[in-house]
């Protein structure tokens, strides 16, 4: 996020596009929610009938994959009447020219046409976004999740640029992370082509830093990726792999080709706290703890650096994460893992990351920082790009609408999007433990609109077998109108409906996410007599 | 912002303009009873027990909806003032079960403080209270109307806070009573479970299942999505059995979900947590010591060139944690290949 | 159209109606009159028409007023004075269409009185009857007399001339001509109307709202019902004064659902008065915008609370609120708001139209203009009626009300409703206005008024006006949602004789502690009628606490019913009739209720031949009679003496 969570309620304006914020991340739901109750305007583009929706001012109930058309429209808008920010354009931006010529290929007939919202509540968005100061726009998967995923992120910020809402309290661009500690683990160089704080790999003065450091010789080409790892796995490139805490079996596209990459390795090396579909696999499992059970931080999705402590000892011979790693890089002969705590590690870390620079333990005790926080005075940085962007001048990107990878068809007539629920987390590893979830959701639910239900002879609660070009998942059906009729949902946290065998592996070229939001599917009705 | 100066008891007190009369007490450290008002949310005045004189003003207004104005001048203990908070609690313990000692919220119930303040040790009206089943429906707290005194916090909460609006009040009179669309049991409601409601029950009309109460209390930060929400954990006999959200930080302000809130001890605790170090024998995987587990990975990570070996790191653990993976992914198996599920 | 051409064409019209050739028949057809059947003397009149072959006007006019002489049916012959004939029945109707239409026989004994202009011997004129005499009609002008779904009716009788002369003035005027008018809020309270206006006018902000709070919720009480039935425009007139003199540019009628007559004629209202500019936007060419809405309620009788009504309209529960803020500065959804009740807007029509000079020559001192009651209960003439304010509770109970039927003794008269209080004999010379029937331990109220007799328990008024409170009580604040309970239990083993003596201290204490304690005003008064009850009444507490007696009969628990041996004529009626079978008896047998199954019903009382008079209802006393059946003696044994 560029902003905070805490100036959501300065907002004036806010654009919530490819979020399902009250689900996926509850608190700061509850945050837009309390703001609108105050006046805030609330624009949602959404394909489904979210939550926020009840809350909004405008729905744009979008195609799913046409974000590109949809903000690019709302730019359009926007310029042509003369509701641009002309001085944030000036002064702060560059190539606004070209991207303007560009917005003549958003021809509102056609945006309303491609995207399915008519054109009045495009130019009602449009109109409320621009004219209600500070605006923010919260994004998430929704966004990024698509074969052209870096264009939707590009488009949200050129719509930002075009208003001046950057820099501001209760303005910005707020992705907002998944996971716990996705912000961190990026920030900390688990990417395979930075370093920590976000230092290329390919730089040869940032490779001599660390290789000065950690008193070793490293490698100027980028790795790959996990869906690439997995691919080479795939073709017994890769032999060996270490995953710490992580579930691919179930997390990945097109998962039942990640399970047979996994399934082929020389040696699969597990640590988790439980024995996931993943750690089955494994060579070796080592014991990791929770995060009751250790100290350590955590960054947000805010970029805020907080700490996590340890409250209980781990249960029989479970250790920490850090300590197991450490240990094997010890015994491997490496001198640079001779952590004796995790605050140890954090001076190390601040030591190479300038934008870690002044955090240390000490200074969390007082409550988060948000970084960059380079020197240990400095305050942390709640708001980003206020004077400046990181490359100096904003730039203006000119996109054009690119279809998603997969388009329903005769054979798979609906398209599959795939999302979150409150109630689970991810592959649902640590919240299916816990009862009272599952009563809440406990299965996987394929939600499908009444009438696409209707034509195939489907009711509520009938077992239906989901099929694409990659797979087939049997789950119980939920006849509902909170998807668009042609659009079925499912989420991706139950083993026994592994949606992600479904999914689509194509990826963003650039961001390296798989389209998780949109592949090609039919739906049948299972007959469970012969079952 | 504009300070202005009241009296309150004699005391002169400056607050901003815009502050009500109970904050501004509550900021001269004058106690004033109430139960129905709560610092996140809007003025309600329903428990009537936070009623003051005020000089120039008729009658005895609510301290809690009542915005402070300069040279105001305010008595919160007065003979009239007194009668009618004696008079509204009277009324409420006549319409209220007398089992303190066993009681879910025994010694942390405001209705007893107040009770205590007032120095109330005898019932003057006779008891009124109906008989309603318990809601049990929903898996992690329960909603006893019995305790229940109507100051709608639970229902403000599920408005003003979380905007869910699962509850409202419902019927009139002495029938008035918090109810879910319908008057249906609140798992058949829109409730979400955060909870919230249940944290600002001031009586145990709201309570949690979970009525052990911890020895002390560990600041951490939720393990659940990316919002980070600061929580204590409480903790009794070596185990987690409370999760309570931190009121003073500026991500959640105490605020949390239900997987916050309800959704870690069970998993903490949980009987399938992995306790020893495993490795496969003859497709099987057994159980072995550290010293052979970690021998056995640095020996197996080794025989790998930097191409055909890759670490994937995780969204769920720290950063410690994730840098020296990566450390030793980078520096000591010499492989660029490091990821994580970020893309996810 | 010019409102000048619209007022032209509807005077024409007006008088051609009045002056035609053809009789015209007008029928009180609001829900009293409709419920005394006036649908069905309608088609009655039809009917003889259509029989006869004769041409009439027939209009559906709203109540007049003597609503205990209704059906009420108006004839005016071309040339003849207009008579009112009173409990006009289906069976009547075509004696009055061939006796006076075809014949000329006016039917003096039929008719309650003439109206206006000419006399007809024998017939009084009905404005110089008891009942209307004292009576000043400003709000009720038009109610009876035009059709109130036809807009040029009322704008023939110089409607909307009021809103005329507002545009021609400036808002501040036009506040400052309601101020001197001297109105004060007719829903009860009393507030100067104009004070509040200026205060809505005055606070900051572009968008403003008024309502007009048709929510008539007080046991009893019909007045905006039927002042909405019969002359909408009225209210509609009054409320676009409002909008002008205050800046708002949006209203709401916010009326209770079981009024559908009233919601129909103020839709065709609405309609009218859009056709006509009167409604919308740039209102006769003033610049006024305007526009209104009907808010159905749904029935509780908190929301007729302003902030109650308000939070209604926006959608939630209807409870009221504290104040500050105002709604003169934060309404209906936080903008400021101007509230006023049906009767007021009617006033502030015919204010504007008259001036205050006239207004003001009504009433009394602080207290001017006129106000409408609904009388009833038990009393002779009930009716809607409405008096010059600082007029006696006598002249009003005596005059007007024609006293009590069959004899009975007065006992109290109630005013305002749940919220106000009993008053007694003794208080029968108080003038009607604010501050007296505050003083008394009532309230002036919306307008109910109802009388109670001596065969009325006090104690059994008091409990079901509390009964009332509690269940209408929004159940926000402690003090009025448990403190009404309990006085509400009191009251009741008061009733069934379980009362204590100290519980009528107990009432007091708890009385002064709801209303120095709650929220609003409905549970700050709530305990109006237990308090004058007690003020004027404690001996009929203390019957009830101290001997276990009632003295009026009512309270089934203290009551007892038997069988007088000596004047049973074994007759077996009574023991036919029980329907509990607690009588038992035979052939010439002195029957005997068994007071344990008694269910106190009175069906046995009501049976026994009045010839006999066998039957006799105590209280807190007991009769000697036989345990059993004995047989009927001739001479009457001493024993068995009547008390």
């Amino acid at each position: 996020m560029t902003n905070t969570i805490s100036d959501v309620g300065d907002a004036a304006g806010i654009l919530a596009i490819g979020t399902n914020t009250t689900e996926a991340h509850p608190v700061i739901g509850f945050e837009i929610k309390k703001a609108v109750r105050k006046g805030t305007k609330l624009i949602v583009a959404n394909p489904r009938e979210i939550e926020l929706v009840r809350h909004a001012d405008v729905w744009l109930r979008h195609r799913p994959g046409t974000d590109v058309t949809l903000l690019m429209g709302l730019c359009r808008v926007i310029v042509d009447e003369g509701l641009a920010d002309a001085s944030f354009i000036a002064e702060r931006t560059e190539n606004f020219d070209s991207f303007k010529e560009s917005l003549q290929n958003f021809d509102l007939d056609s945006v309303a046409q491609t995207t399915g919202v008519p054109r009045k509540k495009i130019d009602e968005a449009a109109r409320l976004y621009a004219t209600n100061a500070p605006a923010a726009i919260f994004y998430a998967m929704g966004i990024a999740q698509h074969s052209h995923g870096t264009d939707n992120v590009i488009a949200v910020a050129n719509l930002a640029m075009l208003t001046g809402n950057i820099g501001q309290p209760g303005s910005g661009v707020n992705p907002l992370r998944g996971q716990n500690n996705v912000q961190g683990a990026c920030d900390v160089g688990a990417l395979p082509n930075v370093y920590p704080g976000y230092q290329a790999v390919t730089s040869e003065a940032i490779q001599k830093k660390f290789e000065a450091a950690w008193d070793c010789s490293l490698s100027a080409k980028p790795g790959l990726t996990t869906t690439e790892i997995i691919d080479a796995a795939h073709r017994g490139q890769i032999k060996a792999v270490y995953i710490m805490g992580e579930n691919p079996v179930l997390s990945e596209p097109q998962a039942r080709h990640a399970e047979e990459a996994l399934r082929k390795l020389e040696f699969l090396l597990v640590q988790d706290i439980f024995l996931t579909e993943t750690a089955r696999l494994a060579h070796l499992v080592l014991p990791g703890v929770t995060f009751a059970e250790k100290d350590g931080t955590f960054t947000n999705t805010e970029r805020r650096v907080q700490r996590v402590r340890k409250a209980i000892e781990p249960p029989g011979d479970a250790r920490p994460d850090w300590w197991i790693t450490c240990q094997i890089g010890r015994k491997m002969g490496d001198r640079g893992f001779t952590f004796t705590s995790p605050p140890r590690i954090m001076e190390e870390i601040a030591r190479l990351t300038p934008s870690y620079g002044g955090i240390t333990y000490r200074r969390l005790e007082k409550g988060g920082l948000q970084w960059p926080c380079p020197t240990t005075e400095h305050p942390g940085t709640p708001i980003l790009h206020t004077e400046k962007f990181t490359r100096g001048k904003g730039q203006f990107v000119p996109l054009e609408y690119k279809p998603s990878a997969e388009s329903p068809n005769n054979q798979y007539p609906l398209l599959l999007t795939t999302g979150r629920s409150l109630f689970q987390y991810h592959t649902g590893t640590m919240s299916r433990k816990v009862k009272g979830l599952n009563v809440f959701l406990g299965e996987e639910l394929v939600e499908i609109n009444p009438r696409d239900a209707s034509a195939l002879g489907i009711a509520d609660s009938d077992v239906v077998k989901v099929i694409s070009r990659r797979g087939e998942v049997t789950a119980k059906a939920k006849v509902t109108a909170v998807s668009p009729a042609g659009v079925v949902y499912m989420t991706f946290h139950f083993a026994e409906s592994p949606t992600n065998q479904l999914t689509n592996p194509a990826i963003d070229p650039i961001a390296k996410v798989p389209e998780f939001k949109v592949c090609a599917v039919r739906i049948e009705k299972k007959d469970t007599r012969l079952d | 912002m504009e300070t202005i100066k009241l009296t309150i008891n004699g005391v002169e007190v400056k607050v901003n303009r815009g502050t009500t009369v109970l904050e501004a007490a509550q900021a001269a450290n004058i106690y004033i009873p109430t139960l129905c008002a709560d610092p996140d949310l809007e003025p309600y005045g329903s428990c009537r027990l936070c009623v003051v004189e005020i000089e120039k003003i008729r009658g005895l207004p609510t301290a809690c909806t009542t915005p402070a104005t300069n040279g105001m001048v305010v008595h919160t203990e007065t003979p009239a003032v007194n009668e009618v908070r004696r008079t509204s609690v009277d009324l409420l313990i006549a319409n209220h079960p007398m089992d303190c000692l066993t009681c879910r919220q025994n010694q942390q119930c405001e209705l007893q403080q107040v009770t205590a303040h007032l120095g109330i040790t005898e019932r003057r009206f006779p008891r009124t209270d109906q008989a309603f089943p318990v809601d049990t429906s929903n898996p992690f707290f329960d909603l006893d109307r019995n305790y229940c005194i109507l100051c709608a916090k639970c229902v403000r909460t599920c408005d003003e806070i979380t905007g869910i609006n699962a509850i409202d009040l419902a019927f009139r009179g002495y029938s008035a009573r918090v109810a879910t669309f319908g008057d249906k049991p609140l798992i058949e409601s829109t409730c979400k479970s955060c909870g919230e409601c249940m944290v600002r029950c001031p009586v145990a009309a709201l309570t949690p299942k979970e009525t052990r109460r911890p020895i002390h209390e560990v600041k951490t930060t939720c393990p659940y999505c990316g919002v980070g929400c600061q929580m204590y954990l409480g903790i009794k006999d070596g185990q987690v059995i409370t999760v309570r959200g931190d009121r003073d930080n500026e991500v959640n302000g105490g605020h949390l979900c239900v997987k916050g809130r309800f959704g870690i001890a069970e998993f903490v605790h949980h009987p399938e947590r992995l306790t020893n170090p495993q490795i496969r024998k003859n497709g099987k995987l057994a159980e072995t010591t550290w010293d052979r587990a970690l021998d056995e990975a640095a020996a197996r990570l080794g025989q790998y060139a930097p191409n055909e070996v890759a670490v994937i790191a995780s969204a769920k653990c720290t950063n410690e944690e994730n840098y020296v993976l990566q450390k030793l992914g980078r520096a000591v198996l010499g492989t660029q290949n490091i990821d994580h599920c970020a893309r996810l | 159209m010019t409102f000048a051409e619209i007022q032209s064409r509807a005077k024409a019209e007006w008088a051609a109606l009045e002056h035609g050739d053809k009789p015209r028949i007008l029928i009180g057809s609001a829900t009293c009159g409709r419920a005394a059947g006036a649908k069905a003397v309608l088609e009655a009149t039809n009917a003889a028409l259509a029989q006869h072959n004769l041409e009439a006007n027939i209009t559906e006019v709203g109540c007049i007023g003597p609503c205990y002489a209704e059906p009420l049916m108006d004839i005016i012959k071309p040339g003849r004075p207009r008579i009112c004939y009173s409990q006009v029945t289906p069976e009547i109707v075509p004696w009055l269409i061939e006796d006076y239409i075809i014949n000329d026989n006016p039917h003096s004994d039929l008719a309650l009185g003439t109206i206006g202009d000419g006399s007809l011997d024998g017939i009084p004129r009905l404005f110089d009857l008891p009942m209307l005499k004292p009576q000043v009609r400003i709000a009720l002008r038009n109610c009876g007399t035009i059709d109130p779904e036809e807009i040029n009716q009322y704008i023939a009788r110089d409607g909307y001339r009021g809103l005329v002369r507002a545009l021609s003035m400036t808002p501040e005027e036009v506040i400052e001509e309601i101020k001197k008018s001297g109105l004060r809020g007719r829903g009860g309270a009393g507030f100067p109307t104009g004070m509040k206006w200026e205060f809505c006018r005055k606070s900051p902000g572009t968008v403003k709202y008024i309502i007009c709070n048709a929510d008539e919720g007080d046991p009893g009480a019909f007045m905006d019902r039927s002042l909405l039935e019969g002359d909408p425009h009225a209210v509609l007139e009054g409320m676009l004064i409002s909008a002008y003199a205050i800046g708002a540019t949006e209203g709401y009628i916010y009326i209770r659902a079981e009024y559908p007559l009233a919601i129909d004629r103020l839709k065709i209202a609405l309609r009218q008065m859009t056709e006509y500019e009167l409604l919308g936007d740039n209102i006769l060419g003033s610049g006024l915008n305007f526009h209104l809405k009907i808010k159905e309620g749904a029935g509780a009788f908190v929301c007729g609370e302003e902030t109650a009504l308000m939070a209604s309209i926006e959608g939630k529960r209807g409870m009221p609120r504290s104040r500050p803020p105002f709604p003169a500065q934060s309404g209906l959804w936080g903008k400021p708001t101007n509230i006023n009740n049906v009767e007021t807007w009617a006033n502030v029509s015919a204010i504007m139209l008259r001036g205050t000079a006239w207004y003001a020559s009504y009433g009394s001192d602080k207290n001017k203009g006129t106000k409408t009651f609904a009388l009833a209960g038990k009393i002779n003439r009930t009716g809607l009626i409405e008096v010059p304010l600082g007029i006696s509770l006598k002249e009003i109970v005596y005059d007007i009300g024609d006293g009590i039927p069959d004899g009975k003794r007065f006992k109290a008269v109630q005013t305002g409703g749940p919220s106000g209080g009993c008053l007694p004999a003794s208080q029968l010379e108080r003038p009607v206005d604010y501050e007296s029937l505050t003083e008394a331990g009532s309230i002036m109220g919306s307008g109910g008024m109802v009388v109670i007799d001596e065969d009325t328990c006090i104690v059994d008024v008091a409990r079901y006006f509390l009964a009332f409170t509690q269940s209408e009580s929004c159940g926000k604040c402690v003090p009025c949602r448990l403190g009404t309970k309990q006085m509400l239990n009191i009251l009741e083993n008061i009733c069934q004789g379980k009362g204590k003596v100290e519980d009528i201290d107990l009432l007091l204490k708890v009385s002064q502690q709801i209303k120095a304690g709650s929220l609003c005003a409905l549970g700050g008064t709530a305990p109006n009628p237990v308090l004058t009850t007690i003020r004027y009444f404690q001996d009929e507490y203390e019957a009830h606490i101290k001997e276990k007696r009632c003295p009026a009969l009512v309270c089934p628990e203290l009551i007892s019913y038997y069988i007088l041996a000596d004047k049973c004529q074994g007759c077996g009626i009574c023991l036919r009739a029980c329907p509990t079978e607690a009588i038992t008896g035979g052939k010439r047998m002195v029957h005997v209720i068994d007071q344990s199954k008694c269910n106190k019903c009175s069906t046995c009382l009501n049976v026994c031949p009045d010839r006999f008079g066998a039957v006799v209802k105590v209280s807190g006393e007991e009769i000697k009679v036989p345990k059993k059946p004995v047989p009927i003696t001739v001479s009457k044994p001493d024993t068995y003496t009547q008390r």
